[in-house]
């Protein structure tokens, strides 16, 4: 089997980490769906701001800490150009379960009543599931899935069906799915429940560090992603919300820098987005971020997209050659994101991603925090093999060769 | 020779002692890994305070079978109060494999089954 041909990026020098050697291996790290590497701008950036630039921000008057401000600031700007969206309404979190938390209690505790649906997809990571159980639970709610196909996509008229009931008040799905690969509608289905008068959230954890991410053109009231794993650092998350609907929120959690004023019994809010941002957030791992999606902007995410796309057909077309291994989510490249799970007749994942590992091969195995499509899948887990910018054609060889000699250890 | 996945182990793993149902049974306990979802169900008939018969029901890795299928071999006829006894070395020992931390659970999970049948108590072996 020949190599496919160079791809279209070759920026694994820009990632200190792949220096490193596992047994005098290189390092092979296809688990960019579970957490990216990091680039040495952004390491730098984040040192950067530690060694130079470090005070609390929006307290001090004293140079460093306007220093600290503007950087913090700016890094919110650059997140919110890179996603096409306002400053203002931009929230950094924790990460992207924070950010649905925040949806679930500050806007749907206020706004989901008794009898109303709460509508996800069964293809969601449990952190676009268990809050929606525990709002629905506590709202006297109902929680509804729309059912995945045998390619692992949902369907548009099942979606219109759902809404025509008249009872959603929230549609919450997957940009892009972190079992399935595949690539949800986003755009029509945010349309669609406009439409219907719901609230539509979108999980876009595994969208923002693969592919071009407009959310003014995709229009939902809600989009959340995480900085690591668009090659930023760990503890910095995003929600991008509709302004009318963060205005009309009260609170998620209280504390400092969220307010305006404060009496003996009561407070007043701060703006946006500080209104959203309690005490002294993630200054630092902010300014990883702003220097994270500089970087790929500088790729240019139209060229990103095409190279994992192309990465992911190759994953796709070398895992299909092997006898008993078997991929799940769509079959075309075309409508599935940088990630490819599979299972291994007569071997458990687990026992898949130890085997490999042994190799240097990083590959992620389990339920992937999504137990309710497993049952969907008729699996208790998969192995998953996923991409990042970094990734080359090589690294499939390699994950495939290991396979192939871990199917032997177990006689098959 | 693998170290982890040796022929012993291998061989438990594609040809399990003493899995599937066991009707009538005295006892049952059903867990689960959190790690990886995988599930353990075992039913036990009990006989002059001894476990006179065992089977386990479910799927997983070839650590977590083949730690069932030789524990089972031991657990046969073993007096229900030496089960509450049973530590996690004792089941590593038995499987006489370097298991990683990570992997440990896998190892432990049928453990934890027999022993929440037999004392209630539901806790990782320690």
């Amino acid at each position: 089997m020949p190599p496919v041909a160079e791809s279209s990026l070759q920026v694994k020098a820009d990632f200190p980490i792949f220096k490193r050697r596992f047994g005098g291996r290189e390092l092979v790290y296809l688990d960019s769906a579970a957490t990216s590497q990091k680039p040495e701008v952004v390491i730098e950036a984040l040192a950067e701001h530690l060694r130079k630039h470090n005070a609390n921000i929006h307290r001090g008057v004293y140079p460093l800490a306007q220093e600290a401000d503007a950087a913090y600031d700016g890094a919110r700007r650059r997140v919110a150009e890179f996603t096409g969206a306002e400053p203002e309404t931009t929230i950094f979190t924790k990460n992207v379960t924070e950010a649905i938390n925040l949806v679930a209690y500050a806007w749907g505790r206020a706004n989901v009543h008794r009898g109303d649906a709460v509508l996800i997809t069964q293809m969601e990571h449990h952190a676009n599931i268990v809050p929606w159980q525990i709002l629905c639970r506590e709202r006297e709610a109902t929680l509804r899935y729309l059912e995945i196909d045998e390619h692992g996509e949902i369907s548009l008229d099942a979606l219109q069906a759902e809404l025509a009931r008249g009872d959603v008040a929230l549609v919450a799905f997957a940009h892009v799915s972190n079992v399935l690969g595949t690539i949800n509608p986003v755009a029509e289905m945010a349309a669609r429940a406009r439409a219907a008068g719901a609230v539509s959230l979108i999980d876009g954890a595994q969208a923002v560090p693969q592919m071009p991410v407009d959310v003014e053109a995709i229009g939902a009231d809600f989009y959340a992603w995480t900085g690591h794993k668009a090659l930023g650092p760990t503890g910095v998350g995003v929600l991008h919300g509709r302004r009318e609907l963060l205005d009309s929120m009260e609170p998620f959690l209280a504390g400092g820098d969220m307010i305006s004023s404060v009496d003996f019994q009561s407070a007043t809010w701060n703006e946006l987005p500080a209104k959203f941002e309690a005490g002294t957030p993630m200054i630092a791992e902010a300014v990883g971020l702003g220097a994270a999606v500089e970087y790929l902007a500088g790729l240019g995410m139209e060229r990103v997209r095409a190279h994992e796309r192309e990465l992911t057909a190759y994953l796709l077309e070398r895992l299909s050659q092997l006898s008993g291994v078997r991929p799940v989510g769509p079959p075309e490249a075309d409508r599935r994101g940088g990630l490819v799970s599979f299972t291994v007749e007569g071997m458990h994942p687990h026992d898949v991603a130890e085997l490999v590992g042994r190799s240097g091969v990083c590959i992620r195995a389990g339920h992937h925090c999504a137990q309710p499509l497993m049952r969907c899948l008729g699996v208790g887990a998969t192995a998953r093999a996923s991409v990042g910018v970094y990734s080359q054609p090589a690294d499939i060889d390699a994950l495939i060769e290991a396979l192939a000699a871990g199917r032997e250890i177990f006689g098959l | 020779m693998d170290d982890l996945y040796r022929d012993y182990i291998l061989e438990h793993y594609k040809r399990p002692r003493n899995f599937g149902e066991l009707e009538p049974h005295d006892l049952e306990a059903h867990e689960h890994n959190p790690l990886c979802g995988d599930e353990l169900g075992v039913h036990i008939r009990v006989r002059d305070e001894r476990i006179e018969e065992l089977r386990f029901q479910g799927h997983g890795c070839a650590i977590s079978q083949a730690s069932a299928s030789i524990a089972s071999e031991e657990l046969k006829g073993m007096k229900l109060e030496q089960v509450g006894t049973l530590d996690a070395d004792w089941m590593l020992e038995l499987l006489g494999i370097p298991v990683s931390a990570t992997r440990r659970k896998c190892a432990l999970l049928n453990l934890k089954v027999v022993r929440g049948a037999v004392t209630g108590d539901h806790a990782w072996p320690a």
